[in-house]
């Protein structure tokens, strides 16, 4: 079984940082593979790992993110696809129609058996894309997913909100989006890690992937990016631990829920 | 302008989302003085239809097919319904479900589409406010298109009121049975030991607690309280502690008199989850939106904090 999986690279801002116009600039974000990916990562090795197969992985993004793409690579992934332009560089985001109709064209090319996605991306976090791309395959899809068996078709559990699961069997070929929980993804060896910095990412522009531009043009304009206004009113204590920790000790006596 | 709500509901339930929805929605049409239509798919509609009858609706579409959600019958449905209402936005809860179908609408008929909206307004376009990065930011979102998908964030509106006076209208919807490729078979409801809902003290972990063995620290702390150790997702996803300890969206909602966040950083999925009477947060990141939520709070490091605290707990 061929199995593609989207990854992306999430970033998270730092304890301080400052926003610039619509940008925060680099130096307040640390990157790392997003942590829905790695757990749709390690689904798909798994599967081929007991069954056979290939595992391939597809990310939009420039040059900088192929750090994150050779950790999916030193995580079990055989191949990488990484796609980007000038075209896709221009863009104000990428919202979940862009990305789908990008990474559909990379289906097409490589035709898997099944698509495997994480949930949503940790920091813009949409969650749209994975149903947005069955949708341009015109494929079956299953989102949130914590619990996979594949036969003909694929038996699937979505996990709903308060503790309640969704029994589904979803048909093949599908797109799933994997929740995490589902396994525990692995930590690489230092041999695959040496591995993956020297295998081959295969680079691919629009062109190549027979889209055109007028595809990709989002009718979405970013106009604001600020740090929300605190609502809160927390009262915070200041000073070493101690202080601290006497002053919520108080606290909590107050509540009156030591008996 | 128009605006289209889809309702939500599960297991012979309207869900509560639904009645939020229609707040944003009225909202958003009060500001073009236009329409409110909702849509309400599958299930018991006229018990449904009765309770989103609210002040201000203007017509209910129903679509009579089958009970529970099924994303594909939906895909159809909703794209079919926004064919003939031809609304500016059609609005869904950012829910599972929610994101289960609507991606596919936005796709199918080729609209844009925007997820987890915290606020909306519409002046000559829509603009939505949404968060990004764990709720640390905020964006806004100019969509200058005749037409747009959104879902809303669960909890950001209040629940629309009144009973309104709405055209009830059944919509024949054309639901091509092969372009249904997902069967629901069941559900299944997620149990455990220990029902965190039922502790007046709970002492919950976040993944700022690094390792299983770093866990001895918040142990002690919850036995100096006499309190039940719960814990954010990631501690669940480990494996450090049971699923039945998971405070949130997809795990438990808790009310205790007493809640303290250790090492959580507060994303909505988290804080969705408590109903506290009291509210202690301790994160060494001040601008973490724990303390958004937090009555009292401490931005310094867990792994001194609590220790310090167990310490005067026990001794006094
Ligand atoms: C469909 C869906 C359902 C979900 N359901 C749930 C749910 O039910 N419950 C849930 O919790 N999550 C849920 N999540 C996950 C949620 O989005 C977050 O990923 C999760 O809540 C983050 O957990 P956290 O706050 O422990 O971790 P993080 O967000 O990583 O936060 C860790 C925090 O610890 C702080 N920290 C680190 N080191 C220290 C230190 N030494 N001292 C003090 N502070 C420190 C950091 O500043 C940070 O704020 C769900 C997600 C999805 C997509
Ligand atoms: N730039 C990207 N490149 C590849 N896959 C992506 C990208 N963005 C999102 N995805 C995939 O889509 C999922 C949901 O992302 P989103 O809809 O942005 O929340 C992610 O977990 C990824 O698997």
């Amino acid at each position: 079984m061929k199995i593609l999986v989207t990854i992306t690279e999430t970033e998270s801002v730092d304890t301080v940082f400052e926003i610039d116009g619509l940008e925060i600039d680099s130096r307040y974000l640390s990157t790392d593979l997003n942590e829905w990916d790695a757990y749709a990562l390690e689904e798909a090795v798994q599967i081929a790992e007991d069954g056979g197969g290939e595992v391939v992985t597809a990310t939009i993004g420039p040059e900088g993110v192929e750090g994150t793409v050779r950790q999916a690579l030193a995580k079990g992934a055989d191949r990488a696809i990484r796609v980007w332009d000038e075209e896709l560089a221009a863009l104000d985001i990428l919202d979940p129609l862009t990305k789908a109709t990008v990474l559909g064209a990379v289906v097409d090319a490589e035709q898997p058996d099944l698509v495997f996605t994480g949930v949503q991306s940790g920091d813009d976090v949409f969650g749209a894309t994975p149903v947005a791309l069955a949708s341009t395959l015109g494929w079956a899809w299953g989102t949130v997913v914590n619990d996979l068996q594949i036969d003909e078709v694929a038996h699937v559990h979505r996990e709903l909100e308060g503790n309640l699961e969704e029994l589904t069997d979803v048909e093949r070929p599908a797109v799933l989006s994997i929740q995490t929980g589902i396994n525990q993804p692995r930590h690489a060896s230092l041999r695959d890690i040496t591995r993956a910095q020297q295998a081959e990412i295969d680079t691919r522009s629009l062109a190549d992937l027979d889209l055109d531009v007028d595809a990709i043009a989002s009718p979405i304009e970013q106009t604001d990016l600020y740090e929300p206004e605190s609502e809160g009113e927390a009262t915070i204590y200041e000073g070493s631990p101690e202080e601290t920790a006497t002053e919520l000790a108080a606290v909590i006596e107050e509540t009156g829920v030591i008996r | 302008m128009t605006v289209l709500a889809i309702a939500e509901h599960r297991r012979g339930e309207l869900r509560e989302v639904s009645l939020e929805l229609l707040a944003a929605s009225r909202k958003l049409a009060d500001a073009t003085d236009g329409g409110l239509h909702v849509g309400v798919v599958s299930g018991d509609i006229e018990r449904y239809t009765e309770r989103l009858n609210r002040e201000d609706v203007d017509v209910v579409h129903t679509v009579a097919y089958g009970e529970e959600f099924n994303h594909d019958v939906y895909t159809q449905a909703v794209t079919q319904l926004v064919e003939a209402v031809e609304p500016t936005v059609v609005l869904a809860p950012n829910t599972v479900n929610g994101l289960d179908y609507l991606p596919a609408v936005a796709e199918r008929l080729d609209i844009p589409i925007v997820t987890d909206a915290t606020e909306l307004s519409y002046d000559e376009h829509l603009t939505v406010t949404r968060e990004l990065y764990g709720g640390k930011v905020e964006t806004t979102l100019d969509i200058d298109t005749q037409q747009a998908a959104v879902t809303i964030r669960p909890g950001s509106w209040p629940r629309a009121g009144g009973t309104g006076d709405a055209e009830i209208s059944a919509f024949d919807a054309r639901i091509d049975e092969s372009a249904v490729r997902s069967t629901v078979t069941g559900f299944q409801e997620i149990g455990g030991e220990v029902d965190i809902a039922e502790a007046d003290v709970l002492v919950a972990v976040g993944r700022g607690i690094e390792s299983e063995d770093n866990l001895e620290i918040v142990r002690d702390l919850a036995d100096a309280l006499d309190a039940t150790l719960a814990a954010s997702r990631p501690v669940i996803d480990n494996g450090w502690l049971p699923a039945d300890r998971q405070v949130g969206q997809s795990g438990k909602t808790v009310s205790p008199e007493l809640y303290i966040a250790v090492g959580i950083s507060g994303t909505v999925q988290h804080v969705s989850g408590v109903r506290a009477e009291t509210f202690i947060a301790i994160n060494d990141d001040p601008n973490a939106p724990i303390f958004e939520v937090a009555d009292y709070g401490v931005v310094d490091d867990l792994f001194e904090v609590v220790p310090a605290l167990t310490e005067q707990l026990t001794r006094s």
